[in-house]
């Protein structure tokens, strides 16, 4: 009877495996015709392709239901015969001992080689002390880790299911408990507490003075630009005022926005405090830079700001990840559309010198367009715009 | 009926008269209200769902190893969401969006809870059926209703929702935005409506069963940790999910009414919109009301699961029932104050943001409380390999791996740089979605017999459990370091960085391994289909299990038992004890007919079996002295 069964299936396989062959062959065979046939051709070669990998399922399945089959076999040959059958306690135990070990290696070899891959050290002084207070973390969680992998696997193994062995009854012990409930708090109550100084240090900035403010919007997929110009102020904004030159909105009835300017590069000087003024026109982005340890979120109607002082400019950091091509990059992340994935722009962080000549060159935000467009627009509605100067008068 | 069966279970009297009673096969299998029917609704709808949601992970997985290849099957399948053979950048979104809230919802919570709740709570508090069987029915009829409504969001042309599945506004509440947001969204929103309604029906009766419709001697005290884990998950849902609605209806109000909740200030392509006053940033409070409790709705029910197999399994009691109901509590108490840990870099008050943070790493207290406990019950115990176990093990595993990264995550200022990477992917990946995922399968494999009255493949389950096991931390374990090198989440390629192409190679290896442990669920829905029909029969008790759903007839019966329901006598952990003569004593047996095992500690509000136990040990010298 058992022979049979594994007769039985051995002609299934070898009929399988047949089917497979001619399959392959036929595959080969249209692989250079089809090259330079029809579009029809193309589809029937992308059928024998899925008829490809789908019967090489069914070979690799109908593989496993023999394999099943002689253990099956195996197992009632034994008991028949009076011997023991497979003990997949055992073999259970082995294999957890076999995947801690594999498991183990995997992730030192993880942690080596993708490790290194990860970012380069803040280039923020605000991110060194993230990164201090990523490294106690990094070290607190990995020695857990390793450890509780470890003691699981080990009891799967050592503590193997047998018959002549009876578990031994241990219902609760309340020290023990005590013990392991109060130094994950001690050590939770380090973390919370570095964490919450850190925290409140990256986001208290108020003492920190002369920042230069640069105008962040987001919309669906850019960003815009906005620098404050020699008086180092940004006029105001209003949503209202958008329009195809007006890109951003400005309020030209505020003074400071006359000498505003637009750049296509978000250029900042070292060592200098920098706030980022960001907000979103159509729906919420996020303003990321990875490498200065910034993010926060670009939400219509409600602005957000994030202050940094970068540390390591852009030929510096390149000469330390040795990439001569290296850019710092603000690039968006928070889902915002079909475009999400390459809403992106350049950073580059050069000496106070080369930003002085770089600012200096940058285009006025009120150009002649704009001028244009707002003398019409003056012409247009006299009596509007008298009304709003009366409105402000107030 | 059955309520007052409980009541005068004493009295036999019960009016289950099966010559009388039958069942048509719509009363029987389509509009059940037998809760063990229902129960296989769920499962298999559950199942239904997590193919798809997974078939889904894997078309988006292919996008992201080959970004710049073109398949043209992709576009015989898809039509114009996969144009000459690669998808579309919005569909990509669709597809992460749509698996995300499938695999959240209907397979997480209403696939486990709804599947386990629902068979184990009568079976194991000792009822007739659930509190309410009508609202039980209507609980999974408007699931499947938000199932099919939330499926056929695929068959509208712009396609399904895409805004991610947490839905933030303004993207999904304006149509120009992106086609997604269109009817896609208002099909999700309306399938989210119908999927609450069903949760909250589902709640309100696992609750009442629970507190009403124990049976005699059954106290909150000798409930099975299942029992605490789907209460305390019941309570978690009747409170977190209304709010949820609150915000959808909200939302459905800005997109279809007019008005301006979350929207404010917006310009959208150069048109200035009228929406003013709102805040994008309420939605997100709402949402995450429910969000946060929403994953441990999801994971408490895995976590009682598995509780209960390692117990069963390990034949040991499980170590320190007590501290593991109070964490469940701490955790379903903490759950509800942690939420703000999703919004540290919306631009919320800084402040807020650093409290969210002390509550959201307390939570890490009883969760440490659980894993340590998990491992005792280990210690010494006689581990049989049962499928069910090895999955119950994996839980463990990822339930460790997962949550150690969570207190990255849960830290504000770490928290800057991690928000929205592919770490945030990797974290909730493991302690939710692999550990919860595992959780049921493990509940699938242990509670198959008592379900279908006959046992599964266990080889064929241990095939599937490493394949699956290993092949999801080959799929998530290298997504961290992804993350630590600033690669978001929700991109549909990246192609586009120079810094984020070098993953490249790591992205394929990802997907094959994805695809791995998704052909890997071919041996379990191979096995599962096979043995519900050919299946080996079971005994009544297959695995000596002492809980109560196993004193129960493998043939099922209204009423789930014939005569009286059994009363409760014990705990359910008296595995192995020293002086009994088996290595289990169900929770039926009364204490008098084992006094060669009972410890004083088992007398400890009952007095007069306390005494009798002190005069048999002075009739009975202990055992240590006749050896």
């Amino acid at each position: 009877m058992a022979f049979k069964n594994i007769f039985k299936f051995k002609t299934l396989s070898t009929a399988v495996a047949a089917m497979l062959l001619f399959a392959t062959t036929t595959v080969m065979a249209e692989a250079p015709a089809a090259a330079a046939a029809t579009a029809d051709d193309a589809s029937t070669t992308m059928w024998t392709g899925v008829g490809y990998y789908v019967l090489l399922f069914v070979l690799l399945a109908t593989i496993v239901g023999i394999v099943g089959k002689i253990l099956r076999v195996y197992d009632l040959t034994a008991q028949i015969q009076g011997k023991k059958a497979i003990n997949w306690n055992n073999i259970m135990g082995v294999l957890c001992i076999v995947f801690l070990l594999a498991g183990l290696y995997g992730s030192y070899w993880e942690f080596t080689e993708q490790g290194t891959m990860s970012l380069p050290a803040a280039a923020s002084i605000h991110g060194v002390d993230l990164d201090n207070m990523f490294s106690v973390t990094f070290i607190i969680t990995v020695i857990v880790f390793f450890l509780t992998q470890i003691c699981l696997f080990w009891f799967l193994f050592k503590y193997r299911g047998s018959d002549k062995r009876k578990a031994y009854f241990y219902p609760h012990n309340n020290t023990i408990e005590k013990i392991w409930t109060v130094i994950p708090a001690i050590v939770l109550t380090v973390l919370v507490i570095t964490g919450f100084f850190t925290w409140k240090k990256i986001t208290n900035t108020t003492e920190v003075k002369g920042d230069i403010n640069i105008d962040v919007t987001g919309h669906q997929f850019a960003w815009e630009l906005r620098y404050p110009g020699k008086d180092g102020k940004l006029g105001t904004k209003d949503y209202k005022l958008t329009t195809g030159t007006n890109k951003v909105g400005v309020d030209f009835k505020d003074k400071n926005s006359l000498d505003d300017q637009i750049a296509d590069t978000l250029v900042v000087p070292v060592h200098k405090s920098i706030r980022l003024n960001i907000i979103a026109q159509d729906v919420i982005h996020s303003v990321y830079m990875p490498h200065f340890r910034v993010q926060i979120n670009a939400v219509p109607g409600l602005p957000t700001y994030f202050k940094f002082t970068p540390t390591l400019t852009t030929n510096e950091m390149r000469a330390k990840v040795e990439d001569p091509k290296f850019e710092y990059l603000l690039y968006c992340n928070k889902i915002c559309g079909g475009g999400h994935y390459n809403m992106q722009k350049v950073v580059r962080v050069v000496s106070q010198a080369e930003y002085d000549g770089w600012v200096a060159a940058q285009k006025p935000y009120f150009n002649d367009a704009l001028k244009k467009e707002l003398k019409m627009a003056d012409a247009k509605q006299p009596k509007a715009l008298g009304q709003n100067r009366l409105a402000l008068n107030n | 009926m059955s309520t007052l069966a409980v009541h005068d279970h004493g009295v036999e009297s019960h009016d289950h008269d099966h010559e009388h009673h039958h069942d048509t096969f719509i009363s029987k299998y389509i509009f059940s209200m037998d809760h063990k029917m229902i129960a296989k609704q769920f499962l298999i709808t559950g199942i239904t769902m997590a193919v798809i949601a997974m078939v889904l992970s894997i078309l988006f997985r292919i996008q992201l190893a080959y970004p710049e290849k073109t398949f043209p099957l992709l576009e015989t399948l898809l039509g114009h969401f996969a144009p000459g053979g690669r998808l579309a950048p919005e569909f990509y979104l669709s597809l992460v969006t749509i698996h995300g809230t499938i695999m959240v919802f209907f397979v997480l919570t209403a696939g486990l809870s709804g599947t386990f709740s629902n068979l184990l709570i009568p079976l194991q508090v000792g009822a007739r059926d659930m509190a309410s069987p009508f609202l039980n029915m209507l609980s999974y009829w408007f699931f499947f209703l938000a199932s099919v409504i939330m499926l056929s969001s695929f068959m509208v042309q712009k396609g399904p929702a895409s805004a991610g599945w947490t839905i933030y506004p303004p993207l999904s509440a304006l149509p120009k935005a992106m086609p997604g947001s269109g009817e896609g969204m208002t099909l999700w929103l309306i399938s989210m409506v119908l999927f609450v309604a069903s949760s909250l029906m589902g709640g309100i009766n696992y609750v009442s069963t629970v507190l009403n419709m124990r049976t005699k001697g059954m106290d909150l005290w000798k409930m099975p940790l299942t029992i605490w884990a789907f209460f305390l998950t019941a309570i978690l849902g009747v409170l977190a999910f209304p709010v949820l609605v609150a915000g959808v209806v909200l939302l459905i109000f800005d997109r279809s009414f007019g008005t301006s909740f979350y929207l404010s200030e917006i310009v959208v392509q150069g048109q200035v919109m009228p929406y003013e006053g709102g805040s994008p940033i309420l939605f997100q409070h709402l949402f995450w009301f429910l969000g946060h409790p929403e994953v441990y709705i999801v994971i408490m029910p895995a976590l009682g699961i598995s509780s209960e197999i390692i117990s069963t399994n390990s034949r040991k009691p499980i170590f320190g029932y007590h501290a593991m109901v109070y964490s469940l509590i701490g955790i379903s108490v903490l759950s509800f104050i942690v939420w703000g840990h999703h919004m540290f870099v919306t631009g919320m008050n800084p402040f807020l943001g650093g409290v969210f943070m002390i509550t959201t790493l307390i939570i890490a207290v009883p969760s440490a409380v659980k894993t340590f406990n998990y491992l005792a019950t280990l210690w010494r115990g006689n581990i049989r390999f049962t499928p069910a176990m090895l999955f119950a093990i994996g839980l463990v595993s990822f339930f460790i791996s997962g949550g150690l990264t969570g207190l990255f995550l849960g830290n504000a200022a770490l928290d800057i740089n991690l928000h929205d990477t592919y770490f945030v992917v990797a974290h909730f990946h493991l302690v939710m979605g692999s550990a919860a995922i595992f959780g049921m399968l493990a509940g699938v494999y242990h509670w198959f017999p008592k379900m279908f009255g006959r046992l599964m493949d266990e080889k064929l389950g241990y095939l599937h459990f490493w394949l699956t096991f290993i092949g999801a931390y080959l799929v998530f374990f290298p997504m961290h370091f992804m993350g630590l090198d600033g690669v978001p989440r929700r991109y549909y390629a990246f192609t586009e960085f120079p810094s984020m192409a070098r993953w490249l190679s790591v992205n394929v290896f990802i997907t094959w391994a994805a695809i791995l442990s998704a052909l890997a669920q071919v041996a379990f829905l191979f096995n599962f289909i096979y043995s519900i029909f050919w299946g080996k029969k079971t005994t009544q008790n297959p695995w000596n299990s002492n809980t109560l759903e196993w004193t129960a007839p493998i043939e099922h019966i209204h009423g789930n038992w014939p005569g009286e329901i059994p009363t409760v006598y014990r705990w359910p952990y008296d595995y192995s004890k020293p002086g009994a003569a088996e290595d289990f004593i169900p929770q039926t047996v009364p204490h008098s007919q084992t006094m060669s095992s009972n410890l004083v500690h088992d007398f400890e509000d009952n007095e007069a079996g306390l005494a009798a136990f002190h005069e048999w040990v002075k009739a009975n010298p202990p055992r240590e002295e006749v050896k």
